[in-house]
């Protein structure tokens, strides 16, 4: 354990006190979905698993396996996607004596500072364009190219921090440009392709505004809108409980990565903010 | 194999770095590039390694103009400053690469690594990472995997700057017998002229991209070609005496101190402007002409002792002595000159007389 100059006590009551009211809100997420709570009741009543039927029956509200399974391959095919043209296109910028390549950099750091909502007039008509509206593969492009500024940037950072002696001793050892960067470049680049894939993966999963927009009536939706359609049939109550249940349902995979990756996720801010 | 540069020129961004540099290393020979930093001598080093492309001129490998070769097919092992080995690999997969790289076989490789730590002694270490080894042991891998492939060439850049002083003795002697024992055409790029007198059979000292002498260590610090190399071989360095030659076998300076000449020096015609080099060791231990002056600074350095001694007219002789401590700053002495040993330049070109 390593010593420390300060007391940090008074550190973690502050972080506490700020953070109290997410961790009630996220308490009582868990608590109403698993009780009878009625909606504005502070206690809760009896404890009951017939909010999670959901995830057995699809008459509760429809078939949530479905959703998430389109969730999935929505997350996996933007994270390849962002992933695998960062993790070029940052080798690129880093290394590469490109023609216009401050211009390209310049222009990747507006396309970050735009707010996506701003470009979805734009994105709509490229995808009616190219006949992809009310596709997944449509969401699919604009959600990774939304993300691609900041996985391009992100990458060219870590790719910096790798001394140009490796590559130079990678070439003399007689390896090509493509052998260098694969198999002695990529490795030390590795932190980053992994808090990448998981920053472009929680990005993903939390989208509604997209596929809400630009795929408004596929059969299966994503979780997101999926969470905003949840009715009881035949009712015109709204269940807050199967409301909330579904929703920690969808919120669960993000916890658990977070809690698992949050040191991978944490390099972003070391290595990656590096210029 | 001989390596020559012929008309080797090489411009950064219209800029000429080097321009018709000209230079043969004799088959199993090794030399060293000596030069301040910023002479070229990396650029050089990196041109023949192919890394930079040449501007003009040839690169030849016994016959073969090798200069429009990628880095790839030209067979040269480097040894980078920092080493640059792959830190995710470990040193037996260092050392393997250049070769796995060549598709050879793994019998092979493994047998070729194994012979190849033996020579560089690292046999014990070669399933760590370059993390887990010290500065001295990644310089034998990076050593390793350099020779590991037989290259035409072995080409050093620095290989000692980031090695404490005990290493760095260790390894200079480590990296001679190395190529020694292979027998290996090396150059060897350094600043320091320690390691380059103590480790080479011949230096070229380089200077804004032009060599200006080419020749065996104690050849060049007996008679170096310049008022430059003189400055720049020996530590502590040498002192440099302006003044006028007399005529008569005597040296005017500024402020009424008047120096000897040596005696090939004596036609030198009356009111010739030269620069005296006079080299610590050649003051205070033996000689003809007697000086005397006041010691200034004293530095003991356990075998020997440095003295800075004060002439007339400000004059500042450094002497290297057995180690003493009957003197303190001061007090006056009368030392003898070796005055047949001085070097002497012409005070405008800075030419060897």
């Amino acid at each position: 354990m390593r010593s420390r100059n300060f007391s940090s006590w008074p550190v973690v009551l502050i972080l506490v006190a700020i953070s109290l009211p997410i961790l009630v809100m996220y308490a009582w997420l868990v608590i109403d979905s698993f009780t009878d709570t009625p909606p504005g009741a502070l206690l809760p009543d009896e404890v009951t698993l017939s909010h999670w039927r959901f995830l057995i029956d699809p008459s509760v509200t429809g078939n949530v396996w479905a959703s998430t399974l389109y969730t999935l391959i929505f997350v996996a095919s933007v994270a390849a996607v962002v992933v695998s043209l960062s993790a070029t296109a940052g080798y690129a910028l880093s290394r590469l004596n490109l023609p216009c390549r401050r211009f390209f950099l310049a222009g990747i750091m507006v396309m970050h500072a735009f707010p996506a909502v701003t470009l979805i007039i734009g994105a709509f008509l490229v995808l009616q364009f190219a006949g992809l509206y009310n596709s997944l593969a449509g969401v699919i492009a604009i959600k990774a190219g939304m993300i691609l500024p900041l996985g391009v940037w992100i990458m060219k950072g870590f790719y910096d921090t790798v001394p140009w002696e490796i590559e130079m001793a990678g070439v003399q050892d007689g390896a090509s440009r493509f052998t260098v960067w694969r198999r002695l470049v990529l490795p030390q680049v590795w932190p980053g392709i992994i808090a990448l894939s998981i920053l472009s993966g929680i990005e993903t999963w939390g989208e509604y505004v997209l596929p809400r927009v630009l795929a408004p009536t596929t059969d299966f939706p994503v979780l997101s809108v999926f969470l905003n359609e949840v009715k009881v049939p035949d009712s015109v109550n709204y269940n807050f409980n199967l409301f909330k249940s579904v929703g920690l349902f969808y919120t669960l995979p993000i916890l658990v990565l977070f809690v698992f990756f949050q040191n991978r996720l944490m390099t972003i801010f070391g290595a990656g903010t590096k210029g | 194999m001989r390596i020559t540069l012929q008309d080797f020129t090489k411009r950064f961004d219209g800029a000429s770095v080097i321009d018709r540099l000209n230079l043969t290393i004799a088959d199993g020979e090794m030399l060293a590039l000596l030069g301040p930093s910023g002479c070229g001598k990396t650029t050089t080093l990196l041109s023949i390694s192919g890394i930079h492309r040449i501007d003009g001129g040839a690169i030849l490998f016994d016959e073969h103009d090798v200069a429009a070769l990628p880095a790839q097919k030209r067979n040269v092992g480097v040894v980078f400053q920092n080493y640059a080995l792959y830190p995710h690999m470990t040193a037996f997969e260092n050392i393997a690469f250049p070769l796995q790289v060549r598709g050879v076989g793994s019998a092979e490789t493994t047998r070729r690594v194994k012979d190849i730590a033996r020579l560089t002694h690292i046999e014990p270490y070669l399933t760590r990472r370059p993390g887990q080894l010290s500065g001295g042991q990644q310089q034998r891998v990076a050593l390793a995997r350099a020779l590991v492939r037989q290259p035409d060439v072995l080409l050093l850049d620095e290989p000692l700057a980031n090695l404490d002083t005990k290493l760095r003795l260790e390894m200079r002697s480590e990296i001679r017998r190395i190529q020694r024992e292979t027998g290996i055409t090396a150059i060897l790029v350094t600043h320091d002229q320690v390691e380059a007198m103590s480790m080479c059979d011949r230096i070229a000292i380089m200077d804004k991209g032009a060599i200006l002498q080419t020749a065996a260590p104690a050849e060049m610090y007996r008679a170096p070609a310049s008022r430059f190399v003189a400055g720049f071989l020996g530590s502590p360095p040498i002192v440099f005496v302006d003044g006028v030659a007399g005529g008569d076998g005597t040296l005017a300076c500024d402020g009424g101190l008047t120096l000897p000449l040596p005696s090939r020096l004596k036609g030198l015609a009356a009111g010739r402007k030269i620069s005296l080099g006079v080299r610590p060791e050649h003051f205070g231990t033996s000689g003809d002409a007697r000086l005397s002056g006041t010691i200034g600074l004293v530095e003991p350095q356990g075998r020997e002792t440095l003295f800075d001694v004060r002439l007339r007219g400000d004059v500042v002789l450094r002497s290297v002595q057995p180690a003493r401590d009957d003197l303190r700053g001061g007090e006056t002495v009368s030392w003898p000159l070796d005055v047949e040993n001085l070097l002497a330049f012409d005070a405008a070109t800075g030419a060897a007389l």
